[in-house]
């Protein structure tokens, strides 16, 4: 068995995972004794267990916040970890991230604290100042936050330290598929290609976001797991013309720093997609592939008339994505055939997307829903509206479509539109709504994309946070 | 921002420990070899009888070293705290889905919960009785219904000018403490058991770990040193990991370590009773009540648990800030087949509070008036006011400073300007509507069951003077070890860094009860005051004799001892009174007095003294989606004279966000066969970052002093300023009734769905939007 080659804390570590399935959080606390990092949901919603991936990126350290109870031991191949452990000084100093939290009050049961840590430390490190946004993956439920926002604004105010800002990230050589004939990670995407054609059985995890569940929630082993998430190739963006070609393997952060600056109403709700923690480690392709009736990019890139390019060794085939849902769980994939990217046309002005659900950030959509209208003068010449969570898939709502496809943009046709979205979609009642709010949901978001467009005397028209 | 008075602003004694990581929680104490690990087998079936438990799967599964059905325990199977029966593992019948039926003792934490799944069971399923009308319907009451009762309540509301009666539901809560129930036991020489356990309350660990072992309670210790978090989930609900714990290592010889996993701690353990309150309320024109009936329906789950006391004090609060001429509360105890209900962060005060202020809303609303000006009619008494009034329980109101802490807070927050702009700036905005309450709390301190109101202190003073603290209180995040420890500091004149704080143990202080009721420092701080000053005391009269001087002509002040014309320092003193042979050693006993209190009848003095508090927010809603956000939120609580502010205003604020998390976003799901579909943070919506209010500003009253004789005059905090949080729920209700024709009748949680839905009821979207007016 060969071993997985990482960095804890500057430390070089040499691990061995023969399950495939261990993950950091279990490692720190069981095989390292690093018992800082806590676990408090072991499902990535709570980010106590938040620790550091440390990369450079044009000649900067970067600090990426992850939630190690999710995170698979061999998805760390070639990475360097901090935990909380490794955040204060040489002689003990604290972090100013550590001080302000002190002086701040920023603990109470402390249970939280570490993660917390983690994450105003990356906030600190990277230089950014959203601060709800970077704790939006940390759960406290002592102090209500406002001492610990305290906190983090202090600490931005100060430099960084001398022991973070010498951090020598490990130059890794180039990235070694390390795995043996049952657990692999592969770098070449052909190589992979052509392997998975003839193991086609085998676990396919991107960022793992939803794999990792299956194992520490549902106790499931993987069939010969492949991680995935390291194959260069997989990670490209590419722009030709009007369309972007986004590699499966892109993670939700780097997805919302190209796709932002053309659709900026699709970046908001990128924004509430998880946590930072999660953002940092889920995939575009992992969100398609998972034929999920509730992820929340697919609605949005259907809207967009986006196509899924699947591969099987060195074939290829384009499908509309709308296509790739076939029914709850089964998906227009075949055997031997995986997510190569996804192609998203960039020119639609009239796009916009919504998200509701019971919390702002880090929650399931309740509803998802993406609209296109494009108008010739006041005539409706060209529509796509999709949801999630208002069937057993991502699905358009045609007979809606169909309707307004032609007539003229005013409220009374919007108003007869909404009564159609009924045809459209039965939805089901479960906890996180019932199936008649999301179809008044569905409605309104209907007459709320035709509001936003009308511009409506300068009302504000939705909630703005901070 | 945020503002506090300086009094002793020390950070939490853990702050360091916390930020590092070093801090220690069971889970993170050094495993020695062999150390076993558990997990339960739970029903997946609500109600029904057991058939048959096939283990042979589990016994087969890897890493399995023993499993338990209730027949293999070595002595009682019962968790319960109260009297009466709590299987530890269910025994004939299972009661609701995430009852332990077996318990699985494995190499690994992984192994267990593994193998734990794996068992056949044969359950023949009964129909479970799951909401509040299937137990009402069965009649399956855990007691007779209670009734509290003051003056002729049918007739004050009859001959009322003005009558209204509603109802309002509102959601359970989960305590959702990021440490989650976790414990682990040391086998000791001669049946002995060492118990590291995170518990509110260890010597109840302590008690029903011995009578699960069939041992005298003196072979039991449990330790405590902190907990992640407790808010009342580790009142009760922390006796069934450490039994199991203790059970498992007693038959192992091993050490055993347990925690639930997140979800499974979701379906096993207690949360807040949810609650219907029914009401009929006569008033006059002024907004004054007259009288008022209560029906409080509370849901109690599957066992009894704390319910009792925490419905009694649902009861007790049905009042809040206001006088009632005349009342009526009937109390209903219902059991279903589902999680306990149990101790949660204000016990029931929290449900009686928001039943009377829907009340007091509902009548404000129909008079057309500000409600403030209807709550400021119907307050207590001022203390100076010359006329006292009393409690619906017959308890004299001496303490009533409400009035006073609402116009200071109605004049910082400029709730009379802001209420005006926002009825303007819904008549312009079609698409958002803002909404503002102001709620007051009163909230009763001290536990209602009279002889829990005792604490007990241990100090050692060592030969270098440096001191060692313990007490009966737990830490749990809320800063009750510092406080404490200033409390020693303080009464021996050293400063805090002298003070050793040890973690409770039912070896060094007997027979606690649990750290609840907000209780901590009151009762501990006092027994440690007591403690201290015996030390004192002793070290004065070795000086007087020393002196041969009488002790009264012995002074001691901030840490010296004056006598004659001689000043002693405390360490000189400490090694002189060790070589003379004085004890450096006390306990220190204390328990609160003027309490009497009879729960049947509901009359008494139930409370030592009230803490009270207020609260102005600002919401706004979406009208379209029912989305919502909390613009600005102003407090003032009363603390007393605060034994360390900074401590004391993190509660507020924390009691605060967490009490608008229960009437907001917290939604407990169950399905329609008793299964909880909220069982993980991923669907359970506790509030996160982003949820906190834009705008915070919270101040401790500056007036604050306790006028009975607490620990510097001081006055609870934990639990209080939960309620806080019910202004936000009644400012949503404010938004909607901004549109609305009728009373909204909001029920909680106030979701999205639960505010659309309430706006739809009586308005139909789309509203007349072109002209930007409703
Ligand atoms: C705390 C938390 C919050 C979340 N919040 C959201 C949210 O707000 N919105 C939302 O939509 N989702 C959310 N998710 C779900 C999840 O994060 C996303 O679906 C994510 O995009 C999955 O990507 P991944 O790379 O992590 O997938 P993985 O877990 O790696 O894989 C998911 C599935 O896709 C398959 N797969 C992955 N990549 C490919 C490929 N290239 N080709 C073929 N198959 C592939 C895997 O085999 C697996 O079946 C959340 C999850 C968690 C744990
Ligand atoms: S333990 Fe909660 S996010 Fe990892
Ligand atoms: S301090 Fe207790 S959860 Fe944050």
């Amino acid at each position: 068995m060969s071993k997985i080659n990482f960095f804890i804390n500057d430390r070089q570590i040499a691990a061995e995972d023969p399950s495939g399935t261990t993950t950091l959080l279990e490692w720190l606390r069981e095989k390292a004794y690093l018992k800082g990092t806590k676990e408090g949901c072991n499902e990535g919603d709570c980010g106590a267990c938040t620790v550091i991936i440390e990369s450079i990126e044009d000649n900067r350290l970067i600090h990426s916040a992850v939630n190690s109870c999710i995170l698979f031991l061999h998805q760390l191949e070639n990475k360097s970890i901090r935990t909380i452990e490794g955040v204060s000084g040489p002689e003990g100093d604290l972090h100013p991230v550590q001080e302000a939290m002190i002086k701040f009050n920023g603990n109470q049961c402390g249970f939280c604290t570490p993660g917390i840590v983690m994450s105003l430390v990356s906030a600190h490190t990277n230089g950014t100042s959203d601060l709800d946004t970077i704790l939006a993956g940390n759960l406290c439920r002592c102090t209500g936050y406002d001492s610990i926002i305290n906190a983090g604004e202090e600490s931005l105010k100060k430099p960084r330290p001398d022991w973070i800002d010498n951090i020598e990230v490990p130059v890794h050589e180039v990235p070694q598929d390390t795995g043996n004939g049952t657990i692999r990670n592969p770098v070449c995407l052909d190589e992979f290609a052509d392997w998975y054609a003839v193991n086609p059985k085998a676990t396919l995890i991107a960022g793992g976001t939803d794999v990792g569940l299956w194992v520490t929630k549902d106790l499931k082993s993987l069939p010969s797991p492949c991680f995935i998430s390291d194959i260069p190739e997989l990670k490209k963006v590419k722009i030709s013309g009007n369309v972007m070609t986004v590699g499966a393997a892109t993670n939700l952060t780097k997805f919302d720093d190209v796709i932002s600056k053309y659709y900026p109403s699709l970046s908001v709700m990128i924004n509430r997609f998880g946590s930072v923690q999660i953002r940092n480690v889920a995939t575009v392709g992992g969100n398609i592939a998972n034929g999920s009736p509730i992820g929340d990019l697919p609605p949005a890139l259907i809207a967009l008339k986006s196509k899924l390019i699947l591969r099987r060794k060195d074939t290829r085939r384009k499908l509309p994505l709308e296509d790739f849902f076939l029914d709850y769980g089964v998906q227009d994939r075949q055997s031997g055939e995986f997510v190569e990217g996804v192609e998203i046309p960039l020119q639609h002005e009239w796009f916009r997307c919504y998200k509701i659900s019971k919390r702002r950030d880090q929650d399931i959509s309740a509803v998802c829903g993406s609209f296109l209208m494009e108008l010739n003068f006041q005539t409706i010449d060209d529509v796509r509206i999709a949801f999630g969570g208002l069937a057993a898939i991502p699905k358009r709502a045609s007979a809606t479509e169909a309707f307004l496809l032609g007539k003229t943009l005013n409220l009374e046709t919007i108003q007869m539109a909404m009564e159609l979205l009924e045809t459209d979609f039965k939805p089901i009642s479960d906890m996180r709504a019932s199936g008649a709010y999301r179809m008044q949901i569905a409605k309104n978001l209907l007459l709320k994309y035709y509001f936003g467009r009308q511009r409506m005397s300068g009302h504000q028209q939705s909630i703005s946070t901070r | 921002m945020t503002e506090y008075k300086a009094q002793s602003n020390i950070h939490h004694d853990s702050a360091r420990l916390h930020v590092t990581g070093e801090a220690q929680y069971v889970d993170d104490l050094v495993s020695t070899e062999g150390t076993l690990h558990l997990a339960f087998g739970l029903s997946k079936v609500a109600c029904g009888k057991i058939i048959s438990v096939d283990l042979e799967p589990v016994w087969q599964s890897q890493g399995v070293v023993k499993v338990l059905l209730c027949t293999h325990l070595p002595a009682a199977n019962d968790v319960s705290p109260s009297p009466y029966w709590e299987p530890l593992l269910a025994k004939d019948n299972v009661e609701y889905i995430g009852q332990p039926i077996f318990l699985v003792i494995a190499d690994t934490n992984l192994n267990a919960r593994k193998a734990a799944r794996k068992a056949i069971m044969e359950i023949e399923e009964i129909k479970p009785l799951l909401t509040i009308d299937d137990a009402l319907e069965a009649n399956s009451l855990f007691e007779d219904p209670l009734v509290y009762q003051n003056g002729d309540p049918e007739s004050a509301v009859d001959r009322s000018p003005k009558i209204l009666s509603g109802e309002i539901e509102m959601g359970g809560q989960e305590h959702f403490y990021l440490e989650g129930q976790v414990a682990m036991a040391i086998p000791q020489e001669n049946d002995g058991m060492l118990v590291y356990s995170s518990t509110q309350h260890p010597s109840e660990v302590q008690h029903k770990i011995a009578d699960s072992l069939g041992v005298p309670m003196n072979k039991v210790r449990v330790e405590v040193r902190r907990m992640g978090g407790g808010f009342g989930g580790k009142e009760s609900q922390a006796n069934s990991v450490a039994c199991a714990c203790a059970i498992a290592a007693n038959l192992t010889g091993r050490p055993c370590r347990f925690r639930y996993d997140r979800d499974d701690d979701f379906l096993i353990t207690g949360k807040r009773h949810d609650c219907r309150i029914a009401y009929r309320v006569g008033f006059d024109e002024a907004g004054k009540i007259n009288g008022v009936i209560i029906d409080q329906f509370v849901r109690c789950g599957w066992s009894l648990d704390l319910s009792l006391p925490v419905a009694d004090r649902a009861m007790l609060h049905s009042d809040n800030t206001y006088f009632l001429p005349a009342s009526k509360i009937t109390s209903y105890r219902l059991k279903t087949n589902t999680q306990s209900a149990t101790a949660f962060r204000g016990f029931g005060g929290p449900q009686g509070m928001v039943g009377i202020e829907r009340i007091l809303d509902h009548i404000a609303h129909e008079l057309g008036m500000d409600p403030l000006d209807v709550r400021r009619i119907n307050f207590y008494n001022p203390p100076n006011s010359g006329s006292l009034q009393r409690t619906h329980y017959g308890m004299e109101v001496e303490d009533c400073i409400i009035e006073e802490i609402v116009d200071e807070l109605v004049s910082t927050s400029d709730y009379r300007n802001r209420r005006q702009e926002i009825n303007e700036w819904n008549d312009k905005n079609p698409f958002l509507k803002k909404g503002i309450a102001l709620t007051p709390v009163k909230f009763g301190i001290s536990f209602t069951l009279t002889h829990l109101n005792q604490a007990g202190s241990l100090v050692h003073v060592y030969r270098d003077g440096s001191i060692h603290l313990n007490h009966g209180g737990t830490e749990m995040g809320q800063g009750l070890m510092i406080k404490i420890a200033q409390i020693a500091a303080n009464t021996f004149g050293q400063p805090i860094g002298s003070v050793r704080i040890t973690p409770a143990d039912t070896d060094k202080v007997p027979n606690t009860s649990a750290t609840a009721a907000s209780s901590g420092t009151d009762i501990n701080g006092m027994a440690t005051k007591i403690a201290c000053t015996k030390i004192i005391d002793r070290l004065i009269g070795f000086l007087a004799e020393r002196h041969q001087s009488h002790p009264d002509e012995v002074r001691f002040e901030q840490g010296e001892f004056k006598v004659q014309n001689e000043t002693y320092g405390f360490k000189e003193v400490i090694n002189d009174a060790y070589m003379n042979r004085i004890s450096l050693s006390a306990t220190g006993f204390y328990s609160t007095p003027k309490l009497h209190w009879d729960r049947k009848i509901g009359k008494g003095r139930p409370f030592f003294y009230f803490a009270y508090g207020a609260a102005v927010s600002e919401v706004m809603i979406d009208v379209l989606t029912g989305e919502n956000k909390l613009l600005r939120a102003d407090i003032i609580h009363d603390v007393g004279n605060s034994v360390n502010p900074a401590i004391d205003l993190g509660q507020v604020e924390g009691g605060f966000v967490q009490g608008y998390g229960w009437l907001t976003t917290e939604e407990l799901y169950w399905d329609s066969k008793g299964y909880l579909r909220t069982h993980a943070p991923s669907t359970y919506k506790i509030p996160a970052c982003r949820d906190r209010p834009m705008d915070l500003r919270v101040k401790l009253w500056e007036k604050g002093w306790n006028r009975e004789e607490t620990i510097f005059n001081s006055k609870a905090v934990g639990e209080p300023p939960l309620m806080l949080g019910i202004s936000v729920f009644l400012a949503l209700s404010n938004a909607i009734a901004s549109i609305t024709s009728d009373y909204p009748s909001l029920n909680a949680p106030a979701t999205p769905e639960r505010i659309l839905n309430t706006l739809t009821r009586n308005y139909q979207v789309p509203f007349d939007f072109k002209s930007g007016r409703n």
